[in-house]
């Protein structure tokens, strides 16, 4: 068999079907990837400040140090991620050279580009990207993300903007499907999203790669609520490193993103897990401190 | 009406279920050693094979799985879910049912931009199919009672023992649902 585009779109949506039902863990270092792995973390993210300490000390976020993301996948068996800046095309070919398994286009490093996206239907590598509502996932899809994630906002250790841009996807999701086939142009147009993938969503009453979950996941409970309102794997970030017992609420939040729909099970892992990362009140946050709105 | 469950801790589980639909089968989300009563027989998904064997312990579910698969109940591997049937793992050792008298590699073909699709000879099976390798493992060696049913580049990545079936690859990933009749036959 040939390998064509549609050969390498099934293969990078194919690794983000695998990633489902799971948790990714932003690690920092080797000893915290292999915390990660542990834990039973399904991939990890390497980055080399976690998003609440780029949040604190400011300046140009970056792509990490290729020396820490090589040693990081020498360390686990488990796929490894990193992030480029939105835009950063170089930064993209750079990472997949590195031989990792996937790329996250993300709003918590400084973006590069503020009018375009990365084409990255040009990369073998999958890309995964975030998103506040389904015009901008659709958008995302149409250049090549084979997985999506909603943004919530990064490095606060709260869950309400996840929520909210949850929500915002699923309700969009459900809209869609009550649509005649009639007013689907219109609603590509108000959308500002690809027809034929509007198409899809309302026929499928779903996105058509894996919808995952990010931005502010801190415990257990947050993880499931998460996985109920539609997320089919979380990212946690800043959650387990800035907690008091790492080792602990990573193993927690993976078992509570399992049995996300057992409220029982829920009760007893999160007992005694120490103290949760601190956590910013959104609504405290300026507009220029807002990782979220950075995209479109 | 056979009910196949699908292992439901973490992985490819939707779209298993999704084949097992399709072939006429009632599908079962398989979380609870409870469960287990309920199938006839059961797939492993693909996913994370190290952490799919930790939370198979971690929940009380390994042994309960270990004991149906080994009393004959037909379980059908693909990709993780092969790791974790076979008895031996090449330089990694990690929580698994390892019943299956198979050697596996893990990541052996390498990393993602390696990952790949192409067409298989199976055994029993008329004309190819196609079969999607993500991040695959491959089968070292075989025990004497492992039949083969298809190999790529000298490498079995479809065998047989009993009532356990394994793939390297991912039948799920494509709208050809042979391979889980072949498993439903099984049953």
């Amino acid at each position: 068999m040939k390998n064509t585009k549609a050969n390498d779109w099934q293969v990078k949506v194919g690794l983000a079907e695998m990633l489902k039902n799971g948790v990714i863990m932003d690690v920092t270092d080797v000893e915290q990837a292999k915390i990660a792995e542990d834990a039973g973390a399904i991939a990890v993210m390497a980055l080399e400040r976690v998003p609440s300490d780029i949040r604190k000390q400011g300046g140009v976020a970056r792509m990490s140090d290729p020396k820490m993301i090589k040693e990081i996948k020498k360390a686990v068996s488990i796929p490894v991620m990193a992030k480029c800046r939105i835009g950063h095309f170089a930064e993209a070919q750079i990472l997949q050279a590195l031989g990792i398994d996937f790329i996250d286009e993300s709003e918590v490093l400084t973006p590069a580009d503020e009018e375009f996206h990365i084409h990255k239907h040009a990369f073998k590598i999958p890309f995964v990207c975030g998103c506040r509502n389904l015009g901008e996932a659709l958008r995302r899809i149409g250049e090549g993300a084979a997985m999506m994630r909603t943004k919530g906002e990064a490095g606060t250790g709260n869950i309400v903007e996840a929520v909210r841009h949850m929500r915002a996807l699923m309700n969009g999701i459900h809209r869609l499907q009550g649509c005649s086939k009639e007013e689907l142009m219109t609603e590509a147009k108000n959308l500002g999203a690809p027809y034929d993938l509007v198409c899809y969503v309302a026929e499928h009453g779903k996105l058509p790669v894996p919808n995952f979950s990010a931005g502010g996941v801190a415990t257990p409970a947050d993880a499931a609520l998460m996985r109920q309102l539609g997320a089919e794997s979380v990212f946690v970030g800043s959650g387990i490193f800035k907690s008091s017992n790492p080792k602990k609420v990573a193993k927690a939040i993976v078992e509570a993103t399992t049995h996300y729909d057992n409220p029982d099970k829920l009760a007893k892992l999160s007992e005694n897990l120490g103290e949760p990362m601190h956590g910013i009140d959104v609504r405290q946050l300026g507009e220029n401190e807002l990782f979220a709105g950075r995209g479109w | 009406m056979k009910t196949i469950g699908v292992l439901g801790i973490q992985g490819a589980i939707e779209k298993h279920l999704d084949s097992v639909a399709a072939i006429g089968c009632r599908g079962l989300w398989v979380k609870t050693a409870a469960d287990l009563k309920k199938i006839d027989g059961i797939i492993l998904p693909g996913g994370e094979s190290t952490s799919i064997g930790k939370q198979l312990e971690w929940f009380g579910m390994m042994n309960p799985l270990r004991e149906a698969i080994a009393h004959g109940m037909p379980a059908f591997g693909t990709c993780a879910g092969m790791i974790l049937l076979a008895k031996d793992i090449e330089a990694y050792t990690q929580a698994r049912i390892g019943l299956m008298d198979i050697t596996v590699r893990r990541n052996a073909y390498g990393s993602q931009l390696d990952s790949f699709i192409t067409d298989l000879q199976v055994k029993g099976i008329q004309g190819k199919i196609p079969a999607v390798f993500i991040r695959a493992p491959r089968i070292e060696k075989c025990g004497k009672d492992v039949q083969v049913l298809a190999s790529y580049k000298d490498h079995p990545v479809l065998v047989r023992q009993k009532n356990m079936l394994a793939a390297s690859f991912h039948p799920e990933l494509t709208e050809d649902t042979r391979l889980h009749a072949y498993f439903g036959k099984m049953l």
